[in-house]
């Protein structure tokens, strides 16, 4: 059998799916932001009319799902699974949007790593012909993380310096066997990497070394480096999270230079006093299926790395006192 | 009106900023609830080894109204009851010293709780 | 191929080393800033406590009543100013000058309520109330109880 796995934990694809849509809601606050323009969809504000915040979730990753088929123009039928998660307790928020969706439903939990894991099991799925069409997509909101992981909203407590803003929004996108559009090439799985963080109001910190050991394998893996591509992005670091991940790889031997950014960094304006930057699952979706697409296909970008990073801890593990795991998922998208 | 405010001004706000100085050089796990269980305690202790009484004395309200105050309550109240009712004032001395202010807490706290949402 | 996954991390550092790269690159709480808020913020609600006791002092109420009464005036104001969204708004501000202050407590009671009233009103506001209050009560009315038992021990 012709093994399409590459290294050491790189499967390249033989013939690479096609990400056919790609659809982003979000939130007023990232509506705001420097990436404002590059949404299909901003809310009005966190709730948008529903019952609870957990509702507004879940109704924001129905319309990111059913946005990105609509634009593809496949019928629902013609899609074979879909693959969603998000950062809720047993993943309600994905399970409740299948539940709409009624489709084949996988749910895929890597915390704030999810988009970059689906996007790389979706393409495997279709590469190894089980499937045709593939709908994959991610939410976080603001509210429902911080009440689940943190302090109450109304809590009057000070955010620390190295804390990062959940991001409110979902992102979706609809991979296909054949079609027009940008392609997902290869994929680089990552290990579970523990450097002893226990802070969990600094999760870039925490996520760092995992996201530097992925980058590094998938660098090895491939033979490749930095200048290969146009962009590396990384999901959810912050700026904390980010300067580590560049000082790490530096060590290990490679200057990542301009190319490497963060979506957690990219998404929000220093002004807009979110500390270090933005995390959770929607922070790489919405601002891969929004901003990077949007340069892919003007054709700024030729070759891009996305990198998803995610922190592997619950609230019960953070209370024990145990450290926080951390984990990044790399897809090679190009155009 | 405005006798002991000056006073009440300074000695509330310093014992504030020994609560932020708390938050900002202990570790970062230290949060709000840690903060008030700290000044409690502490209140408490201070207010059973008699420092604290010159405190409110020179601050007025800035040494009764930080939670530190409500320690030094709850154990004038007990020390108060043991002195009139013997061993049981003890267990009902600092909750009958204080209770108004944890009975308006959960009245208050309720009403609010059920006429507002919370904005996010 | 077999023993792939036990390979040692690839990057270039320890976690010793990584743990000192990551307490150097971590922002520390501006302290320098926190401080004069917190003092400001928090002299100004012991300001407001001591005229409403002067009120109340005025009214011809006892000294330790209008303590209470002027108590339970700021722990509604501070639940108030919860419920309408302001008071996270001043804590981010002043820090500790609105956690220590009674305020404090009242909004450490009403956030978490107000928050889980989605989950109803038993198990969601009745025991949500005391999320953080709770623990404030548990050791302040023990240390309490230790307190008056020491002094009756020391009495004799």
């Amino acid at each position: 059998m012709n093994l399409k796995k590459v290294g050491n934990q790189t499967v390249v694809f033989a013939n690479p799916p096609v990400i056919l849509s790609s659809y982003s809601v979000v939130g007023p606050m990232e509506g705001q932001g420097p990436l404002g323009n590059s949404f299909n969809q901003v809310w009005p504000d966190n709730i948008n009319g529903e019952k609870s915040w957990e509702v507004a979730e879940t109704k924001m990753l129905q319309e990111a799902l059913q946005g990105a088929v609509t634009q593809a123009g496949v019928q629902s039928d013609q899609i074979d699974f879909m693959l969603a998660g998000d950062l809720l307790n047993q993943i309600i928020s994905a399970n409740f949007a299948a539940r709409q969706m009624a489709l084949p439903f996988i749910g895929v939990y890597g915390a704030c790593s999810t988009m970059a894991l689906s996007m790389a099991l979706g393409s495997m799925l279709i590469d190894g012909q089980f499937a045709k069409h593939i709908l994959v997509g991610v939410s976080s909101h603001h509210d429902t993380a911080e009440r689940q992981y943190r302090l109450p909203t109304e809590q009057g407590a000070q955010r620390l310096m190295s804390q990062q803003w959940t991001v409110t929004g979902a992102g979706s996108l609809l991979l296909g066997q054949a079609g027009v559009g940008p392609r997902i090439t290869a994929a680089t799985l990552g290990r579970v990497l523990d450097y002893g963080e226990t802070d969990v109001n600094n999760m870039g910190a925490a996520m760092a070394p995992a996201v530097a050991d992925t980058i590094l394998n998938h660098f090895k893996d491939l033979n490749r480096a930095p200048s290969d591509y146009d962009l590396i992005a990384s999901g959810d670091l912050g700026s904390v999270g980010l300067g580590l991940a560049t000082e790490v790889l530096k060590r290990s031997g490679y200057e990542m230079g301009d190319t490497y950014t963060d979506c957690g960094v990219l998404i929000f304006d220093p002004s807009q006093d979110v500390h270090a930057g933005a995390s959770g699952c929607a922070c790489s979706a919405v601002v891969f299926a929004g901003h990077i697409m949007e340069r892919i296909k003007a054709g700024e970008l030729k070759r891009v790395l996305l990198v998803g990073s995610g922190a592997l801890h619950s609230p019960t593990s953070a209370f024990q006192g145990e450290s926080i795991p951390g984990i990044g998922h790399a897809v090679v998208i190009e155009a | 009106m405005f006798e002991m405010v000056i006073p009440a001004f300074i000695v509330g706000g310093l014992i504030c900023v020994v609560g932020q100085l708390l938050m900002d050089l202990t570790k970062p796990a230290f949060t709000p609830a840690h903060v008030l269980v700290t000044f409690v305690t502490g209140g408490a202790v201070l207010g059973a080894l008699g420092w604290y009484a010159p405190l409110v004395k020179i601050g007025g309200a800035g040494a009764t109204v930080p939670l530190s105050g409500f320690g030094y309550s709850l154990a004038k109240g007990a020390m108060e009851a043991v002195g009139k009712k013997g061993v049981m004032g003890a267990f009902y001395g600092g909750i009958e010293a204080t209770a108004v202010g944890i009975a308006s807490a959960i009245l208050f706290g309720y009403l609010v709780s059920v006429t507002f949402n919370p904005k996010g | 191929m077999s023993n792939q996954n036990l390979r040692e991390p690839t990057i270039n550092i320890t976690p010793e080393e990584y743990k000192k790269l990551s307490q150097q690159r971590t922002p520390k709480p501006k302290a320098a800033r926190n401080i004069p808020r917190a003092f400001l913020v928090g002299g100004l609600i012991c300001a407001i406590g001591q005229i409403i006791i002067n009120f109340f002092l005025a009214s011809g109420l006892s000294r330790n009543d209008a303590s209470s009464a002027a108590t339970a005036v700021l722990i509604f104001i501070g639940a108030l100013l919860t419920g309408l969204g302001v008071y996270d708004d001043i804590g981010k501000w002043a820090g500790a000058g609105s956690i220590v202050p009674v305020t404090g407590f009242a909004n450490s009671i009403v956030s978490p309520a107000l928050e889980f009233k989605r989950e109803g009103y038993v198990m969601g506001v009745g025991a949500k109330l005391f999320t953080i209050a709770g623990p404030i009560l548990v050791y302040g009315i023990a240390t309490s109880i230790a307190v008056g038992l020491i002094y009756y021990v020391l009495r004799f």
